[in-house]
């Protein structure tokens, strides 16, 4: 690598390369390169910012220029201006940073950043996942080197117990306990593996961590194969996920090369080997069991707990599985120690959590916030507020697993035991933000969906019990519920809890346990008044025109698709409720706001 | 890899080619004014020299950047040294081999080199 006094960096996350980064490294190459400046400065592909919504993201360094949603054809006037003269294009900065007309503001003081505190994602966005060297000079594999040359497997062992951390994964089990229970394992081969099968809709942080930094998802395996005797590695990631398999890829091509996978790393006698798994995409091989069937060849499907993986895993070994965000963890703990870490978060939840926002929110991303933050300070601080002057409904955590938190507690600092607490759990971190326009027995129902696709089979409860589930909801959202249904309702998700193997099928209810207990009001809305209160589901609409605003134009009529709206020119329309299908259309097109739902 | 020593070397070797990325105010800043009539005076061998200085000696504490016009045109090219907890040095009328001893001088040894200044050049 050159010495250069600029370097550009382009976000190359799955987010930013859907909206054309990788169109916008080419004209920067392309541009420098008429300039003459190809030499002076450099273009680098970087993992997710974070700051998504906001994407393609362009930081220039040294000034630190935080440029976002760069077009091609952008690109000519930053180098022109910014690089060539050393003029900062303002136009193109995220306003956020603008102070005013000759002052920028650093990207830590900005709320989306200001609040976040990146261990995780600390080279997220920094640097050049494909490269071992600035991995390196950022301080890579000194954890690694530490620990094999002057700690014993214990002693890593007692620092990640000391430290607190719990699986990031959702679970929440103690990470060091994990470890500990797998060294102590008797066993002629050990296995350490990675999940990173990400299944819940919305979360991404695992694979913004693979394709932002796979450097230190290795270094840390092997610091737990060190800790817990194993000498080989697996880690299991989606086919859907190219560029972090690829990036993935590279860097363990790149560490072996170096010698930090491999025999003998630093001469301590350790070897380690590492492994990409490639899954076919199925929600179900995220857990643990079924992961490990999988990887082994097999169908994934899961099967009963005890014996854990630490006693019987993979092959039918002692095996660690651990997720990737809590792997991403372990080189700050090594490098900074355990009573570092232990400061940041809550009594019980140690550390930080990365959060994948989504929804009806003005930031969607990736933020990394420590444990004990509140729901309150993600959405109105970091995630800039609801868009459109909607009011904030409910936030969805966990995914499918999960469970809602309504408005009323907003203010509930986000840990494992407070969101266990309110019936909601962390999960892997997807943040789904509901306005007061989304309908909860309808969420419930898309969760539901997602379940009974992905539900394996395997077993009965969550097979045909979420099947059951569904289509009792399906009723209730087409108004053809009745009180009776919504006990049965619960009464199945009890049953269903209790039943099913494995983790997909007991937390399948919990997304419609949740909307029961803090929005029952909607259920009873949709099977006493048929009515939906948020006008979403269709079957309880009805469109209608008020005589006294419509001024006759006839633009309704001619855009109806099905004919359903009939009248006099000058005199108010009707719509025909029988061939009305409620989409919405004359609504949108009305310009005189005569027309509402009911 | 063998050992911790070979891996510091390593880091070494590229620290001073990433740390612009830093948020470190512990850093050198050496601006060099880059606009029109910097470059007209011959700016870019400026700052070519200084780059190939710093690389060459392997400074990882320092950066180059540019600025546009600061506004004493006639004494362009000027060059800027922001050290940390001093004050700024301004270096004017620079050329490849003034930049050079900049290094080695002020960036390296945090001297002054007195004749370069703008100050001695307003006072002639």
């Amino acid at each position: 690598m050159e010495l250069a006094r600029g370097h550009v960096l382009v976000c190359g996350g799955t987010g930013c390369t859907s909206s054309g980064s990788a169109k916008i490294i080419e004209e920067f190459e392309n541009c420098l390169k008429d300039k003459g400046l190809e030499n002076e400065i450099k273009v680098v592909q970087t993992g997710c910012f974070g700051l998504c919504a906001l994407g393609p993201i362009v930081i220039v360094y040294p000034e630190g220029a935080f440029y976002s949603m760069v077009k091609p054809e952008d690109v000519s006037e930053i180098v022109e201006e910014h690089l060539l003269k050393g003029r900062i294009v303002k136009r193109l900065l995220y306003q956020e940073t603008v102070v005013d007309e000759d002052n920028v503001k650093s990207l830590n003081e900005v709320d989306f950043y200001k609040k976040q505190q990146r261990i995780a994602l600390v080279n997220c966005g920094v640097i050049n996942p494909e490269s071992i060297d600035e991995y390196i000079a950022f301080g890579g594999y000194t954890a690694l080197g530490k620990v094999l040359t002057e700690m014993k497997p214990q002693e890593v062992i007692d620092e990640i117990k000391e430290s607190g951390l719990r699986g990031r994964g959702g679970g929440g089990f103690p990470t060091g306990l994990k470890w500990q229970f797998t060294a102590n394992s008797q066993g002629d081969k050990k296995y350490v593996a990675c999940n990173a099968d990400e299944g819940d809709p919305g979360a991404f942080m695992d694979r913004s961590i693979l394709e932002g930094d796979p450097h230190s998802l290795i270094e840390a395996m092997a610091i737990a194969a060190y800790a817990v005797g194993a000498d080989q590695g697996y880690v299991y990631i989606r086919a859907e996920y190219p560029i972090a398999v690829n990036r993935l890829r590279i860097a363990i091509d790149q560490a072996k090369e170096y010698g930090l996978l491999g025999e003998n790393i630093f001469e301590s006698g350790f070897n380690f080997d590492l492994d990409i798994r490639l899954g076919a995409g199925a929600f179900v091989c995220g857990e643990e069991t079924a992961l490990m069937t999988s990887i082994e060849g097999h169908r994934g499907e899961p099967r009963p707990r005890p014996p854990f993986p630490a006693v019987k895993g993979l092959f039918g070994k002692p095996t660690l599985l651990n997720n990737v965000e809590t792997y991403a963890n372990i080189t700050a703990i090594i490098n900074n120690g355990a009573e570092w870490f232990k400061q940041i978060g809550t009594e019980k939840s140690k550390g930080t959590k990365v959060f994948a926002v989504g929804g009806k929110i003005k930031n969607t991303g990736l933020v990394e916030i420590p444990m004990g933050t509140t729901l309150r300070e993600i959405v109105y601080e970091i995630g800039g507020g609801i868009p459109n002057g909607k009011k904030f409904k409910a936030a969805q955590t966990g995914g499918p697993s999960g469970g809602c938190i309504p408005a009323d507690l907003i203010d509930t600092p986000i840990d494992y035991d407070s969101l266990i607490s309110i019936g909601s759990m962390m999960g892997s971190g997807g943040l789904i933000v509901m306005d007061e326009d989304t309908c909860m027995v309808d969420i419930a129902k898309f969760f539901l969906e997602f379940t009974v696709d992905e539900s394996c089979g395997k077993c009965a409860p969550c097979r045909i019990g979420t099947k059951r589930l569904l289509e009792i909801l399906e009723k209730i959202t087409s108004g053809k519920g009745t009180l009776e249904d919504i006990d049965k309702l619960e009464e199945l998700c009890y049953s269903i809890k209790n039943a099913a193997l494995c983790g997909l099928g007991q937390t399948a209810p919990n997304p419609i346990l949740s909307t029961l207990r803090y929005f029952r009001d909607e259920y009873i809305a949709h099977v006493v008044d048929k009515k939906c209160p948020a006008g979403v589901c269709k079957a309880l609409l009805s469109y209608v025109i008020d005589p006294d605003k419509c001024k006759g134009c006839s633009l309704c009529a001619k855009k109806c698709p099905v004919g359903a709206i009939e009248g006099v020119v000058k005199n108010p329309f009707t719509i025909d409720t029988n061939k009305c299908i409620k989409c919405g259309v004359c609504m949108e097109s009305c310009k005189f706001g005569a027309i509402s739902k009911k | 890899m063998k050992s911790l020593a070979e891996l510091e070397q390593l880091r070494n070797k590229t620290l001073a080619r990433v740390n612009l990325r830093k948020e470190d105010d512990s850093n050198i800043r050496v601006v060099v004014g880059m606009a029109t009539c910097g470059i007209a005076a011959g700016a870019r061998p400026v700052m070519k020299a200084l780059m190939d200085e710093i690389e060459k000696r392997n400074i990882s504490n320092c950066f180059v950047t540019q600025t546009g016009c600061i506004g004493v045109c006639r004494l362009e090219p000027i060059v800027e040294v922001y050290i940390p907890g001093s004050e700024k040095i301004t270096y004017v009328k620079m050329d490849a081999e003034k930049a050079v001893k900049i290094v080695n001088e002020t960036i390296v040894n945090g001297k002054v080199i007195n004749e370069y200044t703008i100050g001695a050049a307003e006072n002639n």
